[in-house]
């Protein structure tokens, strides 16, 4: 039982979802999660720095 | 060895006569070996923006290699067992992966303005590689053999026929989406893919912008001279 928690979802996946409305524009928070996960790693894609290989 | 065996089976020495030939030279000349399978990159593609390509290409063979494998087994083996349940989740995730990926790489090459340098073909390829993949995900969900499938379907029908597509695209019809999602859409989406690398193998990856007063060299784009003298094809 003690394993089902800890492996369960942090938050209930079985109720429809919230959603966030901005003028014209209407999303879940999943959605708009996953856009700012985007968002998130394009930035670091572009700042972090390469390791560099031998020679190249 | 009579001389008749040790005789060469092509013709003689000379400009191509048959058809392999010369597709053969056009093909060589167009993407020699060298630029297909390089060992070296210009030094502006040691960034981690420049990853995202080959993570989306990855996350679409583990894509191919688990709907393979619970095409094998069946809906009642992945809906029903825990080895199936395992599969049937790797394929969902690395379709979410191959989206999440192709998105970034998207963003990325937009803000380089990556068409430069005589790449308009290869960004039409990748758009259009985008929208088979919408298509793929689509008929996937429809597949799935369970009440979310039949609900997708029924929402999604709708929408379809408004746009007057439904009556050869029927989103109820089971066999007719099974068989775009495992056979026609994978199959376009997989030649798409390949142009679009051909097309970057034989342009260059595309270089950043150059900051104020600097030049970057772009191996896609052929001096007027070097063009002239049938130094690198176009």
């Amino acid at each position: 039982m003690v394993s089902h928690r800890l492996l369960a979802a942090p938050i209930d996946l079985h109720r429809p979802a919230h959603y966030v409305h901005w003028g014209i524009v209407q999303i879940s928070v999943p959605n708009l999660i996953v856009v700012g996960l985007l968002v998130l790693v394009l930035v670091l894609a572009v700042l972090l720095p390469f390791p560099r290989g031998g020679g190249r | 060895m009579t001389s008749s065996e040790s005789a060469p089976v092509t013709g003689p020495a000379g400009p191509a006569r048959s058809w392999t030939a010369y597709l053969r030279s056009r093909a060589v000349a167009a993407l020699p070996p060298e630029k297909l399978l390089p060992d070296r990159q210009p030094a502006y593609v040691a960034s981690w923006v420049y990853v995202f390509g080959v993570l989306t290409i990855a996350a679409f063979l583990l894509a191919l290699a688990s709907g393979t494998v619970i095409a094998l087994e069946g809906p009642q083996w992945y809906h029903g067992s825990s080895i199936g349940l395992f599969f049937n989740s790797l394929h969902l995730w690395s379709v979410e992966l191959f989206f999440f990926f192709m998105v970034i790489h998207l963003w990325a090459t937009f803000f380089m303005a990556a068409w430069r340098g005589r790449r308009g073909l290869t960004w039409v390829l990748g758009a259009l590689s985008f929208l088979a993949s919408v298509g793929t995900a689509f008929t996937g969900y429809l597949v799935q053999s369970n009440f979310d499938s039949q609900w997708i379907a029924t929402q999604a029908k709708d929408g379809l026929n408004s746009v007057g597509i439904g009556a050869w695209f029927n989103v109820l019809d089971m066999g007719q989406m099974l068989l775009f999602h495992v056979l026609l859409l994978p199959v376009a989406l997989a030649a798409l893919i390949a142009g679009h690398l051909i097309l970057v193998r034989r342009r260059g990856v595309v270089p950043p912008f150059p900051a104020a007063g600097a030049s970057v060299p772009d191996p896609g784009v052929v001096a007027p001279a070097e063009r002239r003298s049938g130094g690198a094809s176009s």
